[in-house]
């Protein structure tokens, strides 16, 4: 095997997305996403039957897609790499068996790696010098984490999470409550551009003196959308018109405002200059913004991979399967399964002791 | 039995119930067979039983002296269910993957043929009256296909395409159809290439390339938000 530069497919499916990626080493050759999100539209949240459903049908025409655009064939592949969790078990067991399949008929190495330490792995393929040790935000419909990555395959920490839902999620429900369609993001970021994000103060949770103790470093949404649904009720038992701009600017403002200030407070505290942003939420460009304004003026630098890197891919997993490559670390051994709950600290997963 | 044979060598996959792989040459010798009775964990064993198949089938039949050398697959024959939705999946992914990975077709085979290809072959010289597979579906249902022996390919006759009934109402469904139950808690892999060879051999589909889910996903239609105020 090419140890320096090795050519490693990755398979993605832990959410909605099927994700096919193909790397030489740091260097992208395909990263090919289909995913299902049309289909959980009507039901306003990704639906797991229906997720793993559509992996199952979108696999083999992803591969070939990948292949043929990273212009290599399956049998000069090094290895192949498949995301283990954290996700949704049904979903992630889809690609499981198909990359422990195509592993063993290929008779290739199998690399079975964290999705959210793949999410940092992402960075690596934009192609320009990443440095650690550096503080890593991932925002998403499935996950809202805070992590201090040390050492991209062998010192991940967790800092703190969401106790309730996750950002991308908090997003489709206000989405709901205002009557705005599914996926959430795109349509509170429309509705917001004309809105006030000052006219109304909406909580951030766990942002008092009394959470820093236990949880400085979590996240909480779950009592801003009450709050959000409170005011619209409120509102609608007044007979005011719903200021659908304002509430959805406002909320927008709560959200982007709790996760940019614990992300920053964390590369204070952990004297970490570095701050990469990663998840389909980094999309909302308000996030963008705030997280690289107020950044500057902490002198902390930001990274955003290409939005196409950021979403679940599987260009990441084969990225982070080539790092550990490439740092000596041998191939999975094939007795692995999906673990939705998989903790960040174990980057890949049934490596052979 | 038809005249035609095929030459070749099936690896057959079902993860309807358990998990079982098998490799089979089309004239139904079995070169390995590896399996597990587990009806979860599929996702698990599948990668080392089809490691464990390919290894053994490589080392020839059994008694052979000659060194190990890898088998030449012809086909990959996938059970497609019905059976447990998310167990189902892992098998049938990976035939495709494996498949693609070594340019093969996949056959897809209903897994109830495979068990009554089993039934029908245990006793050549039997008179089977007409039976049905009948397997767990979960959530207090049977799935169950209706089998009128074998026809001149070698492939059970399916007098009803699989089907789901409530548990209590199996025996009248049963007794309705004059079949006798034959309740099935294990598929054959071997069976699920056996069958897959005889159809390629055929000329015949058994399957269209779909799982026989038989239910729709489990969602309900979000109604209005819930109101948190009183
Ligand atoms: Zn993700």
């Amino acid at each position: 095997m090419n140890r320096d530069a090795p050519l490693v497919l990755g398979i993605e499916t832990s959410c909605d997305e099927t994700g096919i990626g193909i790397v030489r080493g740091r260097m992208l050759l395909s990263n090919t996403i289909a995913s299902s999100m049309d289909e959980h539209a009507r039901y306003g949240g990704v639906v797991p039957e229906v997720a793993a459903r559509a992996h199952l049908e979108a696999l083999q025409p992803s591969i070939d897609a990948a292949v043929a655009e990273a212009g290599v064939r399956l049998e000069d592949l090094d290895a192949i790499a498949v995301t283990s969790g954290p996700g949704l078990a049904g979903a992630l067991m889809v690609g499981i068996g198909a990359a422990k399949a195509l592993a063993v008929s290929l008779d290739k190495p199998l690399y079975a790696v964290n999705h959210l330490v793949g999410h940092i792995a992402a960075d690596i393929l934009t192609g320009e010098e990443v440095e650690y040790p550096t503080v890593a935000l991932l925002v998403s419909g499935g996950h809202t984490s805070l992590l201090l990555v040390r050492d991209l395959v062998g010192d991940v920490e967790l800092l703190g999470e969401t106790m309730d839902d996750a950002a991308g999620e908090a997003f489709d429900k206000i989405a709901r409550i205002l009557g705005l369609p599914y996926p959430g993001g795109p349509e509170i970021d429309r509705a917001a551009a004309a809105g006030d994000p000052n006219a109304i103060r909406f909580p951030r949770g766990l942002s008092r003196a009394s959470d820093m103790a236990e949880h400085r470093y979590d996240f909480s949404f779950s009592g801003l959308k009450t709050a959000v649904a409170r005011w619209t009720e409120q509102a609608e038992r007044d007979g005011a018109d719903l200021p659908v701009a304002d509430v959805a600017a406002s909320f927008r403002e709560a959200v982007v405002d709790v996760l940019v200030t614990k992300a920053l407070d964390a590369c204070a505290r952990h004297d970490v200059p570095r701050l990469l942003l990663g998840g389909g939420v980094i999309a909302n460009r308000r996030l963008r913004e705030v997280a690289l304004e107020r950044a500057a003026a902490a002198g902390v630098a930001v990274r955003i991979p290409p939005l196409s890197l950021c979403t679940d891919n599987g260009a990441m997993i084969a990225a982070l399967a080539a790092e550990l490559i490439r740092s000596g670390r041998p191939a999975s051994t094939l007795g692995f399964g999906a673990d939705s709950t998989l903790p960040v600290t174990e980057i890949q997963v049934a490596a052979p002791v | 039995m038809g005249a035609t044979t095929l030459e070749g060598v099936i690896l057959g996959i079902d993860t309807s119930l358990g998990t079982a792989v098998a490799v089979v040459d089309s004239d139904g010798a079995v070169r390995a067979e590896a399996q597990s009775a587990n009806p979860l964990g599929h996702a698990e064993v599948i990668g080392t039983l089809l490691a464990d198949a390919l290894r053994d089938a490589a080392r020839g039949p059994i008694g052979s002296t000659a060194a190990p050398a890898p088998v030449e697959l012809t086909h990959v024959a996938a059970g497609m269910g019905p059976g447990p939705f998310t167990g189902l999946r892992v098998g049938i992914a990976a035939a495709r993957a494996f498949a693609l990975g070594r340019g093969l077709p996949v056959v897809p085979v209903p897994s109830h043929d495979a068990a009554a290809l089993a039934i029908l072959l245990a006793d050549p010289f039997a008179d089977l009256p007409r039976f049905a597979v009948v397997t767990d579906a979960r959530r207090r249902e049977f799935a169950y296909t209706v089998y009128d022996g074998l026809d001149d390919d070698g492939l059970p006759i399916r007098a009803t395409e699989p089907a789901l009934v409530p548990q209590v109402d199996l025996d009248d469904r049963l007794a309705a159809l004059g079949a006798v139950r034959r309740d099935v808690t294990a598929i054959p892999a071997a069976m699920i290439a056996l069958a897959a060879a005889r159809a390629v051999a055929a000329g015949r589909t058994l399957a269209e390339g779909e799982p026989l889910y038989l239910r729709a996903p489990d969602v309900t239609l979000p109604g209005a938000p819930k109101k948190v105020t009183g």
